[in-house]
C-alpha cells in the first residue's frame, strides 16, 4: 500500500456503468469507452459511516472535519428528494452505486487511437491543445499544467495570496478558513449540499489578503493534477476587505466522465469593498448528473458576479446566489445555458436582499436545440424594513427546433414600498427574415444559425474571458450543425 | 358508498361531514342521477383530498394556516335579500342569496324567443340537462384548489346559467348577484355561461356580504365556454365582507376564432384564493386575463393563473394589477402552457404590484412552459412604490396621503379599466374600487 496522500489524487471514472460519449449532439455508440483501472485508494460504493470514515482517514483531517461530514451524512439521509418542485429525473440516480471517493494510483489504459474520431474531430475544431487533449479524452489521467502556469502561482503566492486545496486549505490554514466553512451553504441548505458536505475532496480554498487585487485569474484549470475536476468538490474563496479576485473553473471543452453524479458546494465571501468574480464553463459529458450549490456573501459595497456557463450534462441544477449582507452589496448572475437533445439544464439565480441599498442584476438566455430543455429558476427575496434595493432580472429563450422545449419560473418577493424590482422573460425562435436574408449572401443554413444564436448570447459572452468566449463561439457552431435541415 | 359511511377526519373536511353534505342533498329538489352522482362523488374527492401543505408548490406563499374549514354552516334560505344595485342597463338580472335565487328580472320577450336563456341552474339542469352537463365543473383543475372545486361541486345548490345560441347578440350586460348573509354563512356561487357559435354576451357578475362584519365562507367557480367566434365579455366584482375566506375557481374554453375578455376585480374578504384557467383549444382563439386588487389591512390575495395554448395560432393575453396598502399581501402565480403543436402562439403575462405601504407584501411567479419554437411568449413582473416626483407633485399641491393613495391607484388602474368596451361598466367598476377606499 502507498502512503495515504491526497494532493494527487483525480476524480477517476467509475466501473459500475459503461461510459456514454460526452460529446452532445455525435453518434454515442462511437464512444462507447470502458476503462480498466485499478483502484488503491478506493471506498468503495455505496455511501455509509465507513465511508465517511475512510475518507477522513486518508485525508488525515482534524476531528471536528470529521465530525461535520458525520453530521452531513444524517441530514443527507433525512432529506427527501426535491422532486416536489424539481424534475422527477433526479430519481434515477442510485446513491448505492456510487463511488463517493477514489485516490490516487488511476492511470486510464487507453490509447490516443483508441479515442473515437468524433471527439478527435471535436478537439481540433475548439483548437484544444495537443497535450489538453490527451488529459480531456482520458489518455493521460493527468495533464501537467505546472510548468506552463506555474510563473502565475508564483505571482500570486508573492501576493499572499493562499491558493490550495480542500484538504490543505482545512488543515494548514483553519484560522483562515475554518469561521467561513460552511457558513454561507450550511450543511442543512438542500439535500445535494449535505451530500458534498459528507464526502467532499478536491476544490479550491483561497485567500486574498486585504487591499489585494490579484493580478491573474485564478484557473482550477490549472490545477487539474490536484484534483479540481473532483465529483464532490468543494471551494471557499474569501477575499478581505478591499481585494479583488477572478476564478475560473471548467473549460469548453467536453469533459469525459464516467461519473454520473458531481455535486458540488462553492462558498465566498467578499468581505467589506471586496470583489469576486467566479467563472464557470460546465460541460461535462451528458450521462452526469451536475448538481451544485452555489452562493456568495457579499459584505458593505462589496460586489459577486457569478459568470456561468452551461453546455454539458445530462440534468444541471444549479441557481448561483449572492446574500447581500451588507449595505450597497452588489450581486449578479450572468448566465448562459445549451441544452441540446437528452439534456436538461434547469439553471439560475438567487437574490438574498439582506441591507439597505443593496442591488442585484441577473440576465440569463438559454437557447434549447433539438429535444433539450432548458430551464430558469429565479428567487429574489426582499424583506421587511429595508429600503432602496433593486433587482432587475432577465431572461431570454431561444427555441432552435420545433420540439424544444424553455422553462420559466422565477420567484419575487417584495416587502414594503421603498424598494424596486422588475422581472421580464421572453421566449422566441431565430428570426426567419434574418436567416434568410444570411442565406441569400451566400452562407448554408447551419453557418446562419450559428451566427444567428452567437448574436443572440453575444453580449454575455464577450463579459467571458477572451479564450473562452472563442471556444465557446466554436462549440455553438458545432451544436448548431445537426440542427438545421 | 353513501355520504354517511365516509370516514374522514375533522381537519380534512371541518364544518363540511358528511352529515352536512346529506342534509345539503336533503335539502335540494330532486336531481338528475348523474348530477347526483358527480356530487357524491366529488364529496368523495372532497374527503379524501388532504388540505394544502406548505411545501406544496401550487400553494408557495399563501398563508396555510389560515384556510381552516372549521365553523361555517350551510345556511337557511333567507328571506331578506339584501341587493345593492350596481348602476348598470341590464338585459336580465338574476339575484342569489345564501345559495338560493331570491330575486329576478327576466329577459326581454325578444331575447327569449331567439332562444336566449339566462335562468338558474337548478332549472337548467331539468330543462337544458345535456347542455349543463357538457359544461358545468368540465374542466380540470391544475392550479392547486382540487379539494375546494370538490368541495364546490358537492355543496352546489344553485347558480347562474347563461346561454345565446348561434349567431345571437346580446346588447347589454347579464346581470348576476350573489350574496351572502348572517355570520359564518358557507355560499357556494356558480355561473356558467355558454355561447354557441358566433354569438356575444357580457355578463357581469357581483358577489357580496349583507353586513360588512359577518365572516363568510365563499367557494365559487364559473365555467365560461366561447364556441366557434363567439365573443364573451366576463366581469367579477368580489367585494365579500373583508372576514370572508374565499375561493374563486374559474375556468375559460375558447374555440375557434373566439374571444374571451375576464375583468376579475378583487376588493373583499381577508383570503382570498382565485384560480383562473384559460384553455385555448383552436386556431384563432383568444383570451384576455385582466384582475385589478386593492389590497388592505391584512388582507391576502392569491391568484394563481393557467393560460394553455392547445392549438396553433392561438393568443393570450394577461395583465394583473394589485395595489397593496397597510400590511396586505399579494401573491400572482401564473403559468404559461405552450403545448408542442401550438405553434404561432402570441402569449403575454405581466403583474404589476404598486406597493403603497412600507409593511405590505407581493409575491410575483410568473412562469413559463413552452414546448413549441415559433412562438412569442414573453412575461413580467414589476413591483415598486410610485414615482418620487409623481408623490411630491400632489404633496406640493396640498393632496394628503389617503387621497394621494386613491388617485395613484386609479392612475396606475386606468389602461385595464380602458380595456372594457363599455364606458358604463367602467363607470362602475371605479365608483366600487372608490367605496373601498372610503371603507
Amino acid at each position: 500500500m502507498k502512503p495515504l496522500s491526497d494532493t494527487d489524487t483525480l476524480p477517476a471514472p467509475e466501473l459500475e456503468e459503461p461510459a456514454v460519449n460526452p460529446v452532445v449532439g455525435i453518434d454515442q455508440s462511437a464512444g462507447n469507452f470502458t476503462y480498466d483501472i485499478k483502484y488503491d485508494f478506493d471506498a468503495g460504493t455505496g455511501l455509509s459511516e465507513k465511508t465517511i470514515d475512510y475518507i477522513s482517514a486518508v485525508k488525515k483531517e482534524a476531528p471536528w472535519i470529521r465530525d461535520f461530514r458525520h453530521e452531513a451524512l444524517k441530514k443527507f439521509l433525512a432529506m427527501p428528494m426535491p422532486t416536489h418542485w424539481a424534475t422527477k429525473d433526479l430519481e434515477n440516480i442510485n446513491f448505492d452505486k456510487i463511488r463517493y471517493y477514489l485516490a490516487q494510483g488511476q492511470k486510464p489504459k487507453r490509447t490516443w487511437d483508441e479515442v473515437p474520431d468524433d471527439i478527435k474531430k471535436t478537439f481540433e475544431r475548439l483548437g484544444i491543445p495537443e497535450q489538453e487533449r490527451k488529459y480531456l479524452a482520458g489518455v493521460e489521467a493527468q495533464f501537467d499544467s505546472e510548468a506552463a502556469y506555474s510563473n502565475i502561482k508564483e505571482a500570486v503566492a508573492k501576493q499572499g495570496v493562499i491558493f490550495v486545496n480542500s484538504t490543505e486549505g482545512l488543515r494548514e490554514h483553519p484560522e483562515i478558513f475554518r469561521k467561513f466553512f460552511g457558513k454561507v451553504i450550511p450543511t442543512s441548505d438542500n439535500k445535494f449540499a449535505a451530500l458534498n458536505s459528507a464526502v467532499f475532496s478536491g476544490g479550491s480554498f483561497i485567500y486574498v489578503p486585504k487591499g489585494v487585487k490579484v493580478s491573474h485569474p485564478l484557473q482550477a484549470y490549472f490545477r487539474i493534477n490536484a484534483e479540481n475536476f473532483g465529483q464532490f468538490e468543494r471551494t471557499l474563496i474569501i477575499a478581505d476587505e478591499g481585494s479583488e479576485v477572478v476564478y475560473m473553473e471548467g473549460c469548453t471543452a467536453p469533459k469525459f466522465s464516467t461519473a454520473t453524479l458531481h455535486s458540488a458546494v462553492v462558498e465566498l465571501v467578499a468581505l467589506k469593498g471586496a470583489k469576486i468574480q467566479y467563472i464557470t464553463v460546465q460541460n461535462w459529458a451528458n450521462n452526469v448528473f451536475n448538481l451544485v450549490t452555489k452562493r456568495g456573501l457579499a459584505h458593505e459595497e462589496a460586489e459577486i458576479k457569478w459568470i456561468d456557463c452551461n453546455i454539458g450534462s445530462r440534468l444541471t441544477m444549479k441557481y448561483p446566489g449572492v446574500v447581500l449582507k451588507g449595505r450597497k452589496a452588489r450581486g449578479e448572475v450572468i448566465s448562459i445555458a445549451l441544452a441540446n437533445d437528452g439534456q436538461h439544464q434547469d439553471t439560475g439565480a438567487k437574490m438574498i436582499h439582506a441591507a439597505d441599498e443593496t442591488t442585484s442584476n441577473v440576465v440569463s438566455k438559454s437557447i434549447s436545440v433539438g429535444q433539450g430543455r432548458a430551464t430558469y429558476r429565479g428567487q429574489v427575496h426582499i424583506p421587511k424594513r429595508l429600503k432602496g434595493c433593486k433587482n432587475n432580472t432577465e431572461c431570454d429563450a431561444l427555441l432552435i427546433n420545433t420540439n424544444s422545449r424553455t422553462d420559466t419560473y422565477p420567484a419575487i418577493t417584495v416587502r414594503g414600498d421603498r424598494n424596486a424590482t422588475q422581472h421580464e422573460a421572453s421566449v422566441s425562435k431565430v428570426n426567419e427574415e434574418m436567416i434568410f436574408y444570411m442565406q441569400q449572401r451566400g452562407l448554408t443554413e447551419g453557418q446562419a444559425m450559428s451566427l444567428a444564436v452567437n448574436g443572440f448570447i453575444n453580449d454575455l459572452a464577450r463579459q467571458f474571458p477572451m479564450e473562452y468566449s472563442v471556444e465557446l463561439k466554436r462549440l455553438i457552431d458545432l451544436e448548431m450543425e445537426g440542427s438545421v435541415g | 358508498m353513501s355520504a354517511s359511511t365516509l370516514s374522514s377526519t375533522p381537519a380534512t373536511v371541518g364544518a363540511f361531514t358528511p352529515e352536512a353534505f346529506a342534509a345539503h342533498l336533503a335539502s335540494l329538489p330532486p336531481l338528475p342521477a348523474w348530477w347526483l352522482d358527480r356530487k357524491r362523488a366529488a364529496y368523495e374527492r372532497f374527503a379524501s383530498l388532504p388540505m394544502p401543505k406548505r411545501t406544496d408548490e401550487s400553494w408557495r406563499f399563501s398563508n396555510i394556516a389560515t384556510l381552516t374549514l372549521d365553523g361555517f354552516a350551510l345556511p337557511a334560505p333567507t328571506a331578506s335579500s339584501h341587493h345593492a344595485p350596481i348602476g348598470i342597463q341590464k338585459s336580465a338580472k338574476l339575484v342569489f342569496a345564501n345559495n338560493r335565487l331570491s330575486t329576478r328580472e327576466p329577459l326581454a320577450a325578444d331575447l327569449a324567443a331567439r332562444g336566449v336563456i339566462v335562468d338558474s341552474l337548478q332549472n337548467a339542469l331539468v330543462r337544458h340537462g345535456d347542455l349543463v352537463r357538457e359544461h358545468l365543473l368540465a374542466q380540470p383543475q391544475r392550479l392547486g384548489s382540487a379539494k375546494f372545486a370538490a368541495l364546490h361541486e358537492a355543496f352546489l345548490a344553485d347558480g347562474a346559467f347563461v346561454y345565446v345560441p348561434k349567431g345571437v347578440e346580446v346588447e347589454l350586460p347579464v346581470g348576476l348577484f350573489s350574496y351572502a348573509a348572517g355570520a359564518n354563512t358557507a355560499v357556494f356561487p356558480h355561473t356558467l355561461v355558454v355561447a354557441a357559435e358566433n354569438s356575444r354576451v357580457t355578463v357581469v357578475e357581483y358577489f357580496g356580504s349583507a353586513e360588512d362584519h359577518d365572516a363568510h365562507f365563499a367557494c365559487g367557480a364559473n365555467d365560461l365556454y366561447a364556441g366557434h367566434g363567439a365573443q364573451i365579455v366576463y366581469v367579477g366584482k368580489q367585494d365579500w365582507s373583508e372576514s370572508t375566506l374565499s375561493f374563486q375557481l374559474n375556468s375559460t374554453v375558447v374555440r375557434r376564432d373566439a374571444r374571451v375578455q375576464s375583468l376579475n376585480l378583487h376588493l373583499g374578504a381577508r383570503q382570498a384564493r382565485s384560480e383562473s384557467l384559460s384553455q385555448l383549444q383552436a386556431p384563432g382563439a383568444f383570451s384576455e386575463m385582466l384582475a385589478l386588487t386593492v389590497a388592505h389591512d391584512a388582507q391576502e390575495f392569491d391568484q394563481r393563473t393557467l393560460q394553455i395554448h392547445q392549438a396553433p395560432n392561438t393568443k393570450s393575453d394577461l395583465l394583473y394589477k394589485n395595489a397593496l396598502r397597510d400590511k396586505a399581501k399579494t401573491i400572482f402565480s401564473g403559468l404559461i402552457i405552450v403545448d408542442p403543436d401550438a405553434q404561432q402562439t402570441d402569449a403575454y403575462q405581466s403583474n404589476r404590484n404598486l406597493m403603497l405601504s412600507d409593511d405590505a407584501e407581493a409575491n410575483a411567479l410568473p412562469g413559463l412552459e413552452i414546448q413549441a419554437n415559433d412562438v412569442r411568449c414573453t412575461h413580467g413582473a414589476t413591483t415598486s412604490r410610485i414615482d418620487r416626483e409623481q408623490e411630491f407633485y400632489l404633496q406640493s399641491r396640498g393632496i394628503d396621503r389617503a387621497a394621494a393613495d386613491e388617485l395613484i391607484t386609479f392612475g396606475f388602474f386606468e389602461d385595464v379599466l380602458n380595456r372594457l368596451a363599455s364606458d358604463e361598466l367602467h363607470t362602475a367598476l371605479r365608483n366600487l374600487i372608490q367605496s373601498k377606499f372610503k371603507k
